[in-house]
């Protein structure tokens, strides 16, 4: 599975959807994910690619991993897959 | 000052998944103890418990709840909506901001704390999932029963180790008797069966390897058990007016602190906390046809509950019986008074009385009728329940039948 179909299916299965429900553009909210999902979201991640997400849930704004969707999540942890290897 | 009553009642333990269970087993005194169930149990030299069998969490809750729910969370939730199920209140409006929960936990979430701690240090982890905090946390059960009734009034969690569940039904008595609120769900749980939670108590050289036989000579020690009990306790008036069935009274509590020794007991402490309950409730002492005992089946607690006993009821102690259902479920350290608050039902209630189980030879220093190995039926006017915990902390109830 390619990274981004491995971070859809973690975000449908965060969100109880299917994974055909949740498109790139979709923010995390319009999901029905809240703050403690959005956490929870965050370590399903970390864990399945083994990496650390700089992402403080008191800013998430001034984080250095923009979550705004969930194209711009798959490019954030493509990106950190990258600088680990 | 207000009269309260009960309405609501539930449980689950080692003797069965809800309150009436609870109670039909002890009247048949069956034994709920057994061989403990749990990752690397073979490494405990304590390896029985009255541990909760065949209950299957993920068939009641949701995967995000089975997320956030320690095992005594889910014990209190089970239990909770069994209670208030047969209470038939609907927390709404006014009332939902009237009513309350007061829960009583020793431990919280034990096995949160084992798992991640295994999970960290010896799998070397260094990532645990985000909610272990709000999942371990001991007021984590009692903000979910909130949540999950709608239940906006005074509201938290007491940890005094084994008399947990008694300090907090006395602390729910006491807001609807001076009016702070109309409706409290209150009583306890415990869910410290797990390798740490065990090991823990194994320590301490308290525990039996064999069986809990309280007040018998035999006895070799307590035994863990889990699970919880949960009642719906409600402004007299407010019940009679509703037209609810009123399973009995609480006519009354004390708490003291012996303040003076970390785990052994004293008589002194526990006596003062059964004569408080008494004119607290403004009971005679010949009107207790019935106490559920601390009765733990150590050497120290089950003689020095039976001297406080006879100091406080004199030539009448020898006229009452007294039982430690310990021997059937165990011990629920913080949720322990909350299930033996079944046999004090039962008994004012049903007229029936849970024996002491595993009784085999009469101890001189525990000269009371406890009720050996089998139920009796008599008619039972006021029944106590006696907590003392470690920490010198006591609490004792009274409950009165209602007419």
């Amino acid at each position: 599975m390619s990274i981004r179909d491995r971070v859809f299916s973690i975000i449908a299965e965060q969100a109880m959807l299917e994974v055909s429900d949740v498109k790139g553009e979709s923010t995390l909210e319009s999901l029905g994910i809240d703050s403690l999902g959005l956490v929870e979201s965050i370590f399903a991640i970390e864990e399945e690619f083994d990496l650390t997400i700089p992402f403080n849930a008191n800013a998430p704004d001034d984080s250095d991993f923009d979550i705004s969707n969930v194209d711009t999540i798959v490019a954030g942890i493509e990106r950190l897959i990258a600088l680990k290897s | 000052m207000r009269r309260v009553v009960i309405t609501g009642a539930g449980a689950i333990n080692a003797l069965g998944q809800s309150a009436a269970a609870t109670m039909e087993a002890m009247r048949e005194g069956q034994c709920g103890i057994g061989p403990l169930e749990f990752r690397d149990v073979e490494r405990l030299s304590i390896q029985i418990g009255g541990q909760v069998k065949g209950f299957e969490a993920e068939g009641i809750f949701n995967r995000q709840q089975m997320t956030l729910y320690d095992r005594f969370t889910q014990f209190t939730l089970c239990a909770a909506q069994e209670a208030v199920a047969q209470s038939g209140l609907e927390f709404t409006g006014s009332l939902s901001v009237r009513s309350g929960v007061v829960l009583g936990t020793a431990g919280g979430g034990v096995s949160t704390w084992d798992d991640n701690y295994r999970s960290v240090y010896e799998d070397g982890k260094n990532r645990v999932h985000p909610f272990v905090v709000p999942k371990l946390m001991n007021n984590a059960a009692c903000s979910h029963v909130s949540m999950q009734h709608n239940l906006k009034g005074p509201s938290f969690t007491v940890s005094t180790a084994c008399a947990s569940s008694n300090h907090a039904m006395s602390q729910a008595f006491l807001m609807i008797r001076t009016g702070m609120a109309d409706v409290m769900i209150t009583g306890g749980s415990e869910s410290m069966l797990c390798f740490g939670g065990v090991k823990a108590w194994e320590g301490l050289r308290v525990m039996s390897k064999d069986a809990c036989r309280p007040f018998s000579a035999n006895r070799n020690g307590m035994v863990q058990g889990e699970g919880a009990g949960i009642f719906v306790f409600e402004d007299m008036e407010h019940a009679k007016a509703r037209g609810a069935e009123i399973l009995c009274e609480v006519a009354g509590f004390a708490m003291s602190s012996d303040a003076a020794d970390i785990v052994m007991p004293s008589k002194q402490g526990a006596a003062r906390a059964i004569s408080g309950a008494l004119s607290d409730a403004g009971i005679d002492r010949s009107e207790v046809g019935y106490i559920n005992a601390h009765g733990t089946g150590t050497a120290a607690n089950d003689k020095t509950e039976c001297a406080a006993v006879a100091d406080v009821f004199g030539p009448h102690a020898d006229d009452l019986m007294i039982s430690s259902t310990k021997s059937m479920h165990g011990h629920l350290i913080g949720g322990t008074g909350a299930v033996e608050l079944l046999a004090c039902i039962m008994a004012v209630r049903d007229g029936i009385i849970a024996p002491t189980i595993g009784y085999e030879e009469a101890d001189p220093e525990c000269a009371l009728d406890v009720v050996p190995n089998v139920a009796r039926e008599t008619s039972v006017d006021v029944a106590l329940s006696n907590a003392f915990a470690f920490g010198g902390l006591n609490a004792v109830l009274a409950l009165r039948r209602f007419n």
